[in-house]
């Protein structure tokens, strides 16, 4: 930690944090070990900060770790019982929004929501559910979606825009009626130029974009969340990269 | 799937107009409704592909904005402005006499096709209200006896410009003018001074005037204008915020009908001073009734050499207006959105830095200014920056256009120097009886009898205009609920705590309406706020909460009276959940029913 001058560090709940010039916040500290509750960041693609589970007090100010920058001396409040409170309830908004049943989750355990709720233990969703009717598209012959279960962090259209180059999803409508809609003449998944290769179908972080035809070839209890909390798998959520295979998929095709 | 020739031939021209560019969706969406009254899917595709954008971009810029319809919606559509100002003054009966005149179920169009009524958000017409939209123009102090007629020229099928003038008429109703309102205009006059001061003669007056933005939140404008100034990149923009969609407020509509000039030349000044070459004015939709009279009045301004090439008679000075509408947005007030809007998107807000000063419209620098702040603009270029900060407070400088509304003798305009008592107000407006006011609508600060003492002032009770009163006769729950409703129908839906947050505070709003709300759902509304407020992405969600937390803090018999007596009631009803149930097995007798025991 000698090393490390205020120029280039600032702090996390007390702890310094070395970073480079141009890195977020979350940036630095996923780099440097140290865990923020994150759902609509990805490594592979620009920040984003529309799902405010990374919001922390940046020198008495919140602000969203994964689009501000960080710079030197900054004082960060983010382990704090105030701001987990906070996340807790974001996470109870997500869960009452849309229709998450974990037990009948094929991504239950690989799902970053739930291993969200586990780790800031969430024990109920609080909120009255608004058990909202949202379609399922089956049409495509390797991925089928599930609008039941997005959380609106706009990873797939992200990742579509940005790595694939093809725009397959958009986010549409306004407001607690906001939806992820596909980009084809007739709105279908199946008649859109998504294909299974594709960064798009690996990156959504719940159980809304599913390859098809490989349901439970790992065992619910050796997920990738099953093993540890998420909190302490700091590692894999900075250095993962997309495509990521899904755990089973190798094997299918 | 393909549009018919007709529906083609009628949008072509629109494209045309618009040059098939895809940063002008919005604006030809707009154009498009208006001649064939909605976009389906088909036509959304058809766009899509005359424009060479993806069919998903078309549907998420479409399915954003609240006066875009995918579905036919009839060929007069009726929208009720439904702000608290508009409730007060009965429009719910209003609305149900129109609905049952027409034989119309809200939001559902009539079954030929010819009709349809909903509600929607206010239409800053609240000094002369209820108000109403017909396909988007503006109609005025409605009564009974206008709802009959204007159901006799629908059934008849009259168009809309065959309606009588009177309808469509709206006052100024300017009640206190000061420097602004009540000084004439001579054309011309604040651009030449400008351009005598200099570029950097006119920045440094800005500088001295300590001028804020009027839009609300305040920012000096002098340091957004160096700001752009100084950012290197090209083309530089200015652009007017007339998208007037704050609750209660109706000063820039007011300053757009009849004090244009000034807006205007206040544009020009900001180009002058920035270096801008190009400009915007955001127009809200509401106020599509402005169009016409605006645009005759640049084209008035480039005749006289006060917009186009060389103005004022100075080589290179090149600046030029249009006019963008809005279509139903409120969170497109906020300026990153309104920028989104401006390039045909749906209008989220963008993460923040960078600014627009530095990159806005297209990745340029930008000045977003608000309507009332461009007026100012041309007072200090005339009169100079000392002259202007002479007026007001230390802190607020200049004078201040309330739009006063709701339970007075004489709503509309009242311009005061800054630092004038909420006392005041009200004694000029004729409003006796006032227990509370509501300053900066719905997302500003609600302020009881207690507090008629503070100040109108940035560093006291700031203000983007809206002053809506309410007497000793109204429900201040009931205030705050409508606010509620507001906020659930406008958040965009970008970030989870307003997204979620505000339809969660409007059903516990609900929920306490409907007496059986607890002490419970009365501490929900506050954990909520202290979500919603400190974790938004942008001002809307933060000020989301604002009036429901203050009525709960200051008007909490309100709450409390309608509080049933038991410690929790589930939201939850287990027997209106079975109807779905009920339906499929065809049963309906008493066994298929739990009861209130059960």
């Amino acid at each position: 930690m000698s090393e490390t001058s205020n120029a280039n560090s600032f702090s996390i709940d007390g702890q310094r944090i070395p970073f480079t010039p141009g890195q977020t916040i979350l940036q630095a500290a996923l780099a440097a070990g140290v865990y923020i509750p994150h759902l609509c960041h990805h490594p592979d693609l620009k920040p984003h900060g529309s799902c405010k589970l990374c919001t922390v007090i940046v020198n008495g100010r919140n602000g969203s770790a994964c689009t501000q920058m960080a710079m030197p001396g900054i004082e960060v409040e983010n382990n704090s019982p105030t701001l987990n409170d906070r996340r807790r309830v974001l996470l109870q908004m997500l869960f009452v929004e849309g229709n998450h049943f974990c037990p009948g989750c094929e991504k239950s355990g690989n799902c970053q929501l739930q291993a969200l709720a586990y780790d800031l233990e969430m024990l109920a969703p609080h909120f009255r559910h608004a058990y909202p009717v949202r379609p399922i598209d089956t049409t495509h012959p390797d991925v089928w979606l599930d609008l039941n279960r997005c959380i609106m962090c706009e990873l797939c259209v992200r990742a579509s825009r940005d790595i694939d180059g093809k725009n397959v999803f958009a986010l549409a409508g306004r407001g607690v009626d906001s939806h992820i809609v596909v980009n084809s003449p007739s709105g279908r998944l199946g008649d859109s130029a998504l294909s299974i290769d594709d960064a798009a179908v690996h990156v959504c972080p719940v159980g809304a974009i599913m390859v098809k035809r490989v349901g439970y070839a790992v065992p619910i209890g050796e997920r990738q969340f099953d093993e540890q909390p998420i909190s302490r798998q700091v590692d894999y959520l900075a250095a993962r990269h997309i495509p990521i295979v899904p755990v089973a998929a190798t094997e299918e095709r | 799937m393909s549009v018919s020739a007709e529906i083609s031939s009628l949008i072509e021209p629109i494209l045309q107009r618009h040059a098939w560019r895809p940063d002008r969706l919005v604006q030809i969406l707009r154009e498009v409704q208006e001649a064939v009254d909605f976009i389906s899917d088909e036509t959304a595709a058809h766009l899509a592909e005359a424009l060479k954008i993806p069919y998903a971009q078309v549907h998420s810029t479409r399915d954003f904005y609240a006066f875009f319809y995918r579905e036919n919606r009839g060929r007069y559509r009726v929208l009720f402005s439904d702000n608290i100002t508009d409730r007060m003054a009965g429009n719910q009966a209003l609305f149900e006499h129109m609905a049952k005149r027409l034989k119309l179920e809200r939001g559902k169009v009539s079954d030929d096709g010819l009709v349809s009524i909903d509600y929607c958000s206010c239409t800053g017409m609240c000094d002369q209200g209820p108000a109403i939209l017909v396909n988007n123009r503006a109609i005025t102090r409605m009564t009974l006896r206008r709802v009959d007629e204007i159901c006799d020229l629908i059934r008849g099928q009259v168009p809309l410009d065959k309606w009588p003038a009177e309808f469509f008429r709206v006052d100024d109703n300017i009640r206190r003018a000061d420097m602004l309102l009540g000084t004439p205009h001579e054309p011309g006059k604040a651009v030449r001074a400008a351009i005598a001061r200099g570029r950097d003669g006119m920045l440094a007056e800005m500088k001295l005037s300590n001028l804020r933005g009027r839009g609300g939140a305040g920012f000096t404008t002098a340091v957004k204008w160096e700001a752009c100034r100084n950012a290197p990149a090209t083309p530089r923009y200015i652009v007017c915020n007339a998208d007037e969609g704050e609750p209660g407020t109706f000063k820039d509509r007011v300053l757009l009908q009849s004090y244009a000039g000034r807006v205007f030349e206040g544009m020009v000044i900001a180009a002058w001073t920035v270096g801008a070459s190009h400009g915007f004015l955001y127009l809200r939709g509401e106020y599509l009734y402005l169009l016409q009279p605006l645009e005759a009045y640049l084209a008035g301004m480039r005749a006289a050499g006060l917009l186009g090439r060389d103005i004022g008679g100075v080589a290179g000075f090149d600046f030029d207006i249009e006019i963008h509408l809005g279509a139903g947005a409120y969170i497109c007030g906020e300026e990153t959105a309104l920028i989104e809007s401006l390039e045909g998107k749906a209008g989220r807000p963008r993460v923040r830095p960078p600014f627009p000063v530095t990159s806005g419209y297209m990745g340029k620098p930008t000045v977003v200014n608000n309507v009332e702040t461009l007026c100012k603009v041309t007072e200090i270029a005339i009169n100079g920056g000392a002259w202007y900060e002479a007026i007001g407070t230390k802190q607020s400088t200049g004078t201040k256009i309330l739009s006063v509304a709701g339970d007075c003798a004489r709503p509309g305009l009242y311009e005061y120097a800054f630092g004038v008592r909420i006392a005041q107000v009200l004694e000029d407006c004729g409003a006796q009886e006032a227990i509370a006011v509501q300053v900066s609508g719905a997302s500003g600060v609600c302020l009881s009898e207690r507090e008629f003492g503070r100040r109108i002032a940035f560093e006291d009770v700031p203000t983007a205009g809206s002053f809506m009163i309410f007497g000793k006769q109204r429900d201040l729950f009931e205030v705050a609920r409508n606010f509620a409703h507001f906020f659930a129908h406008e958040s965009c839906g970008f970030c989870t705590p307003c997204r979620v947050g505000t339809v969660l505070m409007k059903e516990i709003m609900d929920k306490i309406a409907e007496g059986r709300g607890t002490q419970y759902e009365m501490n929900e509304l506050l954990r909520l706020q202290q979500v919603l407020k400190p974790g938004s992405h942008c001002g809307l969600g933060q000020t989301a909460g604002n009036a429901v937390a203050d009525t709960v803090q200051k008007f909490r018999p309100a709450y409390e009276r309608r509080l049933a007596e038991t410690d929790f009631v589930p939201a939850f009803d287990l027997d209106a959940a079975l109807s779905r149930a009920r339906e499929l097995a065809g049963r309906d007798d008493a066994a298929a029913h739990l009861g209130e025991e059960a």
